[in-house]
């Protein structure tokens, strides 16, 4: 054993720190939520873990008769159904007119359209929040030149989703978009010339070799893009707080404000489970259907 | 004919690109032109994007109504860590790519399955550790649980498994300690991941929010996102305040990007997204 050690003593070093740091503050809290999620911690149990009483099932009964937990749910839905399909389409035409030319239009606009990805949520929610605001907001001024109402974009129960699906969507096309670009420039000029010979045009060539070519890249995209709305969070958080009438909590929203707004850390643990297996569902659908697709 | 039918394509595909890239510049636009108002510009009917009579208050308020010093401090403290992080990260991503020890497979597997594992699920968790271990409301339990991440270790050992192992063997014989070979043969070969590694620390860092949040109870330990959104709340009608507190935070960051921008989009060609 010692022979052992000695022999292997630097690698075990060297990775000791990584493994010892992502045991503790991943592996390990993914057990403590399961235990946790049968029980009825709360602040009185975190003072004094002889107070945390086991509750079996309860947790996870309760939830799903929760109005609020029910009212996340669907709202993450509705997040995940508009909010994927514009991100991955908007930032695959992005990448698409970002590659159509290598000037310096290009390259200073691939900039620009990277910059919100880049910039930090509260910055974004002050901005946004002003950008919203409904007597001297930019927004409704520009609604106005086209002669349409004024809106109150974050206090309108039904319009606030969307409001927030529209910041999120600005924040999120950049760093797909970047993606989508890495994977054009990997793809052989020769393709397109052997196209151009048999003599077709721009958008038989997008159609027939460009997009079946991003395969990959678009799967890569649309499953990290599904996973991430699926636990949409920062931007409810930091703009509606989940609020006007829960029109905006996300089920990540709820687990979060469950467990440090209302320290119900068992029942809160009970809902992140249910994230967790909605994601895992999620992502094998998708890895089921991509194996159905043809591989180039 | 064929030439025109490009020409008009490509003004076409000009025209939608800088149209695009325009929408996705008004926050910026509206964020800095506002930072620069003074107060009785913001009820002005109709808004305009640049101010009338610009002034540097807003931003001297920074620093007189609120602690944004304090704040900038205890957020580059965060930045140092976030370097130190990824040194471990690429020690260990060093180990795995060009050591052979038992365990090395599972250990590997272990850290990439913390990639799956979402944040709302170790979040709560990961807090009462932190309460335990007594590191609430210090910088320790700020920057510990996002010290090392897999996705980097992954990186870094994808990128030092092509090195040879001749250069190693090399040093070896020199009579190198280990530690001598990663900083002074490693370090310098895989400068390209650092590259990358170290800007997205930097802006990870920085715009760093939700654990700060969660963490610092005393306001002495509050990030810079932190103490933003604390102004969002106290001076939610001085807008002016507000947007200079968003472009304090977002123009440095902007800065750094676009003098580092080539090697973060190079990076993810590095990272094998083909």
């Amino acid at each position: 054993m010692l022979k052992q050690w000695n022999k292997h003593k630097m690698p075990y070093l060297f990775i000791a720190p990584a493994v010892i740091l992502l045991t503790l503050f991943s592996i390990v809290p993914i057990f403590i939520a399961l235990v946790i999620s049968f029980t009825d911690m709360d602040l009185v149990g975190l003072a004094d873990y002889s107070n945390i009483g086991g509750v079996g099932f309860a947790n996870y009964v309760d939830i799903f008769k929760d109005p609020v937990f029910l009212k996340s749910m669907y709202n993450t839905v509705i997040y995940v159904v508009i909010g994927v399909p514009m991100v991955v389409v908007a930032s695959m035409g992005v990448a698409l007119l970002l590659n159509y030319g290598t000037g310096w239009l290009f390259k200073s606009f691939r900039v620009i359209y990277y910059m919100p990805s880049i910039t930090n949520i509260v910055a974004v929610a002050v901005v946004w929040g002003y950008l919203y605001n409904g007597s001297y907001g930019l927004f409704n001024h520009m609604l106005s030149w086209f002669g349409l109402p004024a809106q109150q974009w974050l206090q309108d129960p039904s319009l606030a989703k969307f409001s927030l699906i529209l910041m999120a969507f600005w924040k999120a096309i950049g760093l797909n978009m970047i993606i989508f670009l890495a994977a054009l420039q990997g793809i052989p000029r020769t393709y397109y010339e052997a196209a151009e010979i048999d003599g077709a045009t721009g958008w038989k060539k997008l159609r027939y070799i460009t997009v079946p070519l991003l395969g990959f890249a678009t799967f890569f995209v649309t499953i990290t893009t599904l996973i991430g709305w699926i636990q949409f969070f920062e931007e409810p958080l930091v703009m509606t707080k989940g609020g006007p009438l829960n029109a905006t909590m996300s089920m990540a929203l709820f687990i979060y404000n469950n467990g440090f707004q209302l320290s119900k850390f068992g029942y809160a643990a009970s809902g992140s489970f249910v994230l967790f297996v909605i994601i895992i569902i999620a992502t094998v659908i998708q890895f089921a259907v991509k194996k159905k697709e043809v591989e180039y | 004919m064929a030439f025109r039918v490009k020409s008009m394509e490509k003004w076409l595909m000009m025209a939608l690109l800088i149209f695009g890239g325009l929408l996705m510049m008004v926050p910026f636009i509206w964020m800095i032109g506002s930072s620069f108002k003074p107060e009785n510009e913001f009820t002005v009917i109709p808004p305009a994007l640049f101010p009338q009579h610009p002034t540097l208050d807003n931003y001297r308020d920074l620093f007189t109504k609120m602690d944004f010093l304090v704040y900038l401090k205890n957020t580059l403290i965060i930045v140092v860590f976030s370097f130190v992080g990824m040194f471990l990260n690429a020690m260990a991503g060093y180990a795995f790519a060009k050591f052979e020890f038992p365990g090395k497979n599972k250990f590997f597997f272990l850290i990439l399955a913390t990639m799956m594992i979402p944040g709302q699920v170790t979040m709560i968790p990961t807090y009462l550790i932190i309460n335990k271990l007594g590191l609430v409301n210090t910088m320790a339990g700020i920057v510990l649980p996002g010290l090392v991440g897999a996705f980097g270790i992954f990186l870094f050992r994808q990128f030092m498994s092509t090195i040879p192992y001749d250069l190693l063997e090399a040093a070896r014989l020199d009579g190198a300690g280990e530690l001598r070979i990663f900083f002074q043969l490693m370090v310098p070969v895989v400068k390209p991941v650092f590259a990358v590694q170290g800007i997205l620390a930097f802006i990870g860092a920085w715009n760093s929010f939700l654990w700060p949040l969660i963490i610092a109870n005393d306001e002495k330990l509050y990030t810079l996102s932190v103490g933003l959104s604390l102004l969002k709340g106290q001076y939610g009608t001085e807008y002016g305040l507000q947007m200079a507190g968003a472009a304090f935070m977002v123009v440095p960051i902007i800065i750094i990007f676009i003098f580092f921008q080539k090697h973060i989009i190079e990076g993810y060609t590095i990272s094998g997204m083909k």
